[in-house]
C-alpha cells in the first residue's frame, strides 16, 4: 500500500505509535484518491472475473425459481457408488421423465427431479427410504410447481427492481449532489456484480434467500459510501474557506473513516462467517450459506468499494467543476507561496502529490479545539504556515 | 462540555439503566404471565409440512375474492383438522394463497387431502336421527371413537365407476333399489357425529351435518343431525352450473342447480323415484367430503336438467351453498405451488446448526472486541447479553400474540444482527476514542462522543431496518422471517444503545479503573493513542522527519 508516514520524534512519542490515531490525524496517510488508477484496475480485474463466472459458470437457479422437487435423507454412509446407487432406484421408482439430480450433501444424499405431482412424489418417496433403510417419513422434500417458480421469479425481479429503485431515490435525496448519487450508484452496482460474480464461481445454487442477502448488502454498501462521502463533505466544507483541494479533502475522509470502516466490517462479517460456516460445514445447503455467502462477499466488496472506488471516483468527477477546478489552482498557488516562505520546503520539493498532501496535513492537522496549554509547547516551526495561512485568508 | 448539559439531560444514568431493566423485568413477567419460555419454532426447525396453495380465480380474469379465498381456507381448516393432527395452522396469504402448516406430520396423505379437490356427491337420504355427541368436529376428533365398528366398513369401491351413460344409468337403477340392512341400521343407532366412517362412494355412508350449517340452537345444545345416506347417485362433476339469488315474484333466497346431458339424464331418474318416497327417503342429500351440506326435499319430479332449492336461506348461507355446488370442494380452484417437508431429525439438524453459527459468531464478535477494545470490551458483552435477551423475549412474546415462529431463515436474521448491534457499539466507542485523541477528558469525550455517535448510529439502523421493512414487504415465503428478525433486532439495537450501553458507558467513566484510563480498560492513553503527560504531542512535518531520517 502507498503509505507515506512521518516517522514521529523517538522521545517525544509512544513506542507504539497507535495507527487508528495517525490516520484520524493525517499523521498516516494512504494515498487511496492519487493511486486510483490502481484501484481501479484491481477493481476492473474483479468485475471482469466476476463477468466471467458468470457467461462461464452462470448461475444455478435453486428450484424455488424453476420449479422442481427436491429429496433429502439421511445414509448409513457415504460410499463411492452412493450417488450412483440412489440414481437407479430413482429412475427404478417407475416414473416417467424423471431425470434425477443426485448429489452428497454432507451425511445425506439429496435427489433432485423435475416437479413431481402428489402420487411421482410418494412413489420415489418409498424408493428412497428403501434404499436407506429409513421410515418414509425420514425422507424430507420440497416440492415446487411450476407455476409457483415462475410467480417466484416475478415476485423476486419486482422486489429487485423495487429495491434498486427506492436505493437510488434514497441516494438522491440524502446527497442532494449528482456526483455524490452517481459514485455511490457505480459502487453499488460493483458491489452486486462482484457478489453475483462469486455466487457463480463458488456454484451454490441461487434461492429467494440468496436474493434477500443481495438485498441486504445493497443496504450495507449505501451505508458504508454514505460514512465516508459525509466525511467528505464536511471535510470541503465549503469552497471559501476549504484550504485543501477536493482530492485532499476526499482522502483524508478515507483516512479519517478506514479504521472505523475495517472495524464495523469485520464485526459485521463475523457473525455472518459464522452463519456461511455452520451452514455449509454443518448443513451442506439450505438459507444460511445462501444469506451467509451473499453477505459475506457483498459487505467486504461494500467496504472496499466505498473506500478504494466510491471516494476517488467523487473527486475525479469533483475535479472536473470549473468552481472546483479554479479553487485546486489557487490553493496550489497559495502553497507555491508558502514554498517561497520556507515554511514547508522539503515537503513541496519533493513535490509528487501524496508526499504534498502529507505536508499539508501536517501543517493544518492541528485541530482549532487544541487547548491553550498545549500551544506553548508547539513547537515554533509549526507556528509559521498558520500565521501565513491567516494573513492570506484575511488577505481574500 | 459538561455532564450535566449531556445529552441524558439532567437525568442520571442510572435512571436510564434502571428504566431500562425495568422494561426487561416486563417482558420477562409477560413471558411467565403466559406461561411459555420457548420461542414458537418454524416447521424448517421443528420438523412438519408446510403446503402453499395458490388460487386461481375460476373465470379466469381479476383479483381473487377475498371472501371466497377465506371460505377456502375454513373448507381447507376442516379437513385438515379432520385428519386429528392438532396445532396445525391454515391462513391466506398475500391475497392469493392459503398456507398449510402442520408441524410434527411428515405422511403424505396430508399433501393429499389438502391438494386434490375433494369429492361432491349427491346421496338419497335412508335415516335421520340426532348425534348427541358435540357437533363441533375439532372437539368431537378427541372423543373416543368407535374403531372396532369403522373397521368393519369397507374402504375401497366394490365398482368401477362407469364411464359410459347407459352404464352408469343402469347403475343408478340398481343403486335406488339399495335399502338398508338391519346390520347398518343397528350400527347406524351407535354411531354418533365425530366417530370414524369411511366415505366410499358407491357403499352406504353415515355422516352429520357439517359444523357451519348446523343451527345455533342445536349447537348450543351440542347436538348434530346424523343421516344414513345410500350410495352416491350423481357425483359432483355432473353439475355444470349453479348460482344463488331471489327468482322474480319471489323474496326469499334461493339457490338454481343445473346438471349436464348425464346429469340431466340421472336426475330425472332421481327426482322420479324420490318424489313419491316417504320421509326421510325423499330427501336428497348433498354430501362434500363426508359431511353433508345440505339435505332437500324432492318435491317434484324434473326432467329438465335445472333444479332450485328453496329453504330458509339466508344471502350467505344460499351462496355458500351455490359455491359448494359449482366447485365441489372448494369455491376456488388452487395449485399446489410449493410443499415443503422437513423430517425430524432434518428439522433438529438446522436447528442445531443455526445455534452453531450463532454460538460461533458471538464467540468471534466478543473476542475481536475484547482484542480491540479491552476492558470496554465489558460493555460490548453486557449489551450484547441484554440484546439477546430482549430478542429472545420479543420472540416467545411474539410467537404467543401474533403466531411468529422462528425460522432458518429468521435464526439467520439474529445471527446478522449480531453485527449489526456491534455495530453501534463499534461506532460509538471509535467515536469517544476519537473525542479523547482531540484532548478532551475521557468523562467529556464519552458525552461529546455520544452526540456525534448518535446520529451516525440512527442512521445506520434506519438503513438497517429500512432494508428490512422493504425486504418484509418484497420477499417470499419463509424468507420473510429473516427480513422480520433483522428488523426487530435493529429495533431492540437502537433501544439498548441508548437506553443501556451509553448509561452504562456513562457510569463506568466515573469509575476510576475506566475513568483514569487505567491498563487494561481499553481508554487508556498507550491505546488510544493520546499522552495524556504531554498533549498533544509535537507532530513533526516531513521536513524534519526527513532530517531525521
Amino acid at each position: 500500500m502507498s503509505a507515506t508516514e512521518t516517522s514521529a520524534a523517538p522521545k517525544a512519542a509512544p513506542k507504539k505509535a497507535n495507527l487508528a490515531h495517525r490516520l484520524w490525524t493525517g499523521e498516516v496517510s494512504y494515498d487511496f484518491v492519487g493511486h486510483r488508477r490502481r484501484w481501479y484496475a484491481f477493481s476492473a480485474v474483479i468485475l471482469a472475473l466476476s463477468l466471467a463466472g458468470l457467461l462461464i459458470r452462470g448461475l444455478d437457479l435453486g428450484i424455488e425459481f424453476a420449479g422442481g422437487s427436491r429429496f433429502q435423507v439421511d445414509v448409513p454412509a457415504i460410499t463411492d457408488t452412493v450417488v450412483e446407487d440412489y440414481r437407479d432406484a430413482a429412475l427404478e421408482a417407475g416414473i416417467t421423465g424423471l431425470d434425477p439430480v443426485v448429489t452428497t450433501v454432507g451425511q445425506k444424499i439429496a435427489v433432485q427431479t423435475r416437479s413431481l405431482d402428489a402420487q411421482e412424489q410418494s412413489q420415489l418417496r418409498t424408493a428412497l427410504a428403501a434404499l436407506a433403510g429409513v421410515d418414509e417419513e425420514a425422507v424430507a422434500y420440497t416440492q415446487i410447481g411450476a407455476s409457483w417458480g415462475a410467480q417466484v421469479t416475478s415476485q423476486a425481479a419486482i422486489a429487485l427492481v423495487v429495491f434498486l429503485v427506492l436505493v437510488a431515490i434514497l441516494i438522491w435525496a440524502y446527497f442532494r449532489n449528482g456526483k455524490m448519487a452517481v459514485s455511490a450508484l457505480v459502487c453499488l452496482g460493483h458491489d452486486l456484480i462482484v457478489t453475483v460474480g462469486v455466487y457463480a464461481w463458488v456454484g451454490f445454487s441461487v434461492t429467494p434467500a440468496t436474493l434477500t442477502g443481495v438485498l441486504t448488502i445493497l443496504g450495507y454498501s449505501l451505508y458504508d459510501t454514505v460514512v465516508v462521502f459525509d466525511k467528505v463533505r464536511e471535510n470541503w466544507a465549503s469552497l471559501e474557506t476549504s484550504h485543501l483541494t477536493y482530492s485532499e479533502a476526499a482522502n483524508r475522509a478515507d483516512n479519517q473513516v478506514l479504521m472505523r470502516s475495517i472495524n464495523t466490517t469485520l464485526i459485521g462479517v463475523l457473525p455472518v462467517a459464522a452463519l456461511l460456516f455452520a451452514g455449509s460445514f454443518a448443513l451442506g445447503s439450505g438459507p444460511l450459506e445462501d444469506i451467509g455467502l451473499a453477505l459475506f462477499v457483498g459487505m467486504i466488496a461494500g467496504a472496499y468499494s466505498s473506500i478504494f472506488i466510491a471516494t476517488p471516483l467523487l473527486a475525479q468527477l469533483k475535479d472536473r467543476e470549473p468552481a472546483v477546478k479554479e479553487l485546486n489552482e489557487k490553493i496550489t498557488r497559495r502553497r507555491a507561496k508558502q514554498t517561497r516562505y520556507g515554511a514547508a520546503q522539503t515537503a513541496v520539493s519533493e513535490s509528487a502529490d501524496g508526499d504534498l498532501l502529507i505536508a499539508i496535513e501536517a501543517v493544518e492537522a492541528e485541530p482549532a479545539s487544541a487547548s491553550p496549554a498545549s500551544a506553548a509547547e508547539t513547537p515554533s516551526h509549526r507556528q509559521q504556515p498558520r500565521h501565513l495561512t491567516r494573513a492570506q485568508r484575511t488577505k481574500r | 462540555m459538561a455532564t450535566s448539559t449531556s445529552t441524558q439531560g439532567r437525568r442520571h444514568p442510572a435512571a436510564a439503566l434502571i428504566g431500562f431493566f425495568a422494561v426487561l423485568g416486563l417482558l420477562t413477567l409477560l413471558m411467565a404471565f403466559s406461561g411459555t419460555w420457548t420461542p414458537k419454532l418454524g416447521l424448517d426447525l421443528s420438523g412438519g409440512t408446510s403446503i402453499t396453495l395458490t388460487a386461481a380465480n375460476t373465470s379466469g380474469s381479476g383479483a381473487v375474492n377475498s371472501s371466497s379465498l377465506e371460505q377456502a381456507r375454513a373448507i381447507i381448516e376442516q379437513r385438515v383438522n379432520s385428519l386429528g393432527v392438532g396445532e396445525a395452522e391454515v391462513s391466506t396469504s398475500g391475497g392469493n394463497q392459503i398456507i398449510v402448516a402442520v408441524p410434527n406430520v411428515q405422511g403424505n396423505e396430508l399433501v393429499d387431502m389438502v391438494g386434490t379437490t375433494a369429492q361432491l356427491a349427491f346421496r338419497r337420504v335412508y335415516q335421520v336421527d340426532y348425534s348427541y355427541a358435540a357437533a363441533d368436529p375439532t372437539i368431537a376428533t378427541e372423543l373416543p371413537s368407535t374403531p372396532a365398528a369403522a373397521a368393519d366398513w369397507r374402504t375401497e369401491p366394490e365398482t368401477e365407476l362407469p364411464t359410459g351413460e347407459a352404464g352408469r344409468q343402469e347403475l343408478l337403477t340398481s343403486q335406488l333399489a339399495y335399502t338398508p340392512t338391519e346390520e347398518e341400521t343397528a350400527a347406524f343407532a351407535e354411531w354418533n357425529c365425530g366417530d370414524d366412517f369411511p366415505d366410499v362412494w358407491d357403499q352406504v355412508l353415515f355422516a352429520c351435518l357439517r359444523a357451519d350449517q348446523v343451527s345455533d340452537s342445536m349447537l348450543q345444545a351440542g347436538v348434530n343431525q346424523k343421516y344414513l345416506l345410500g350410495p352416491s347417485l350423481i357425483e359432483g362433476e355432473r353439475v355444470s352450473s349453479a348460482s344463488a339469488g331471489i327468482p322474480q315474484n319471489q323474496t326469499s333466497w334461493v339457490v338454481q342447480l343445473s346438471f349436464d346431458a348425464l346429469g340431466t339424464t340421472l336426475f330425472t331418474d332421481v327426482s322420479t323415484a324420490l318424489v313419491d318416497a316417504t320421509e326421510p327417503a325423499n330427501q336428497f342429500g348433498i354430501v362434500l367430503d363426508a359431511d353433508v351440506i345440505s339435505a332437500p326435499r324432492m318435491n317434484d319430479r324434473i326432467t329438465g336438467g335445472s333444479a332450485s332449492i328453496s329453504g330458509s336461506f339466508t344471502q350467505d348461507t344460499a351462496t355458500n351453498l351455490a359455491n359448494v355446488l359449482k366447485y365441489g370442494a372448494l369455491p376456488l380452484n388452487f395449485e399446489l405451488g410449493n410443499v415443503e417437508n422437513v423430517s425430524a431429525s432434518l428439522g433438529s439438524e438446522q436447528l442445531q446448526a443455526g445455534l452453531i453459527a450463532g454460538a460461533i459468531g458471538l464467540g468471534l464478535v466478543v473476542a475481536y472486541s475484547f482484542l480491540y477494545y479491552r476492558g470496554l470490551a465489558a460493555v460490548v458483552i453486557a449489551s450484547l447479553g441484554v440484546a439477546g435477551l430482549m430478542t429472545y423475549a420479543m420472540i416467545v412474546l411474539l410467537g404467543q400474540s401474533v403466531g411468529f415462529a422462528l425460522s432458518l431463515p429468521g435464526l439467520a436474521g439474529v445471527i446478522v444482527a449480531i453485527g449489526v448491534t456491534a455495530d453501534s457499539f463499534v461506532i460509538l466507542f471509535e467515536r469517544i476514542r476519537d473525542e479523547a485523541r482531540e484532548g478532551n477528558s475521557l468523562r467529556t469525550a464519552v458525552e461529546t462522543g455520544w452526540r456525534h455517535a448518535r446520529r451516525t448510529i440512527v442512521v445506520a439502523d434506519a438503513v438497517s431496518l429500512l432494508s428490512a421493512v422493504i425486504l418484509f414487504i418484497l420477499s417470499i415465503g419463509a424468507v420473510k422471517g429473516f427480513a422480520f428478525a433483522l428488523g426487530l433486532t435493529t429495533a431492540i439495537d437502537l433501544a439498548i444503545v441508548f437506553f443501556f450501553t451509553k448509561p452504562l458507558i456513562s457510569l463506568l467513566v466515573k469509575t476510576s479503573f475506566f475513568g483514569q484510563g487505567r491498563k487494561g480498560s481499553g481508554l487508556e492513553a498507550e491505546h488510544l493513542g493520546v499522552n495524556p503527560a504531554r498533549r498533544p504531542k509535537p507532530r513533526r512535518t516531513l521536513a524534519s522527519a526527513g532530517k531525521g531520517a
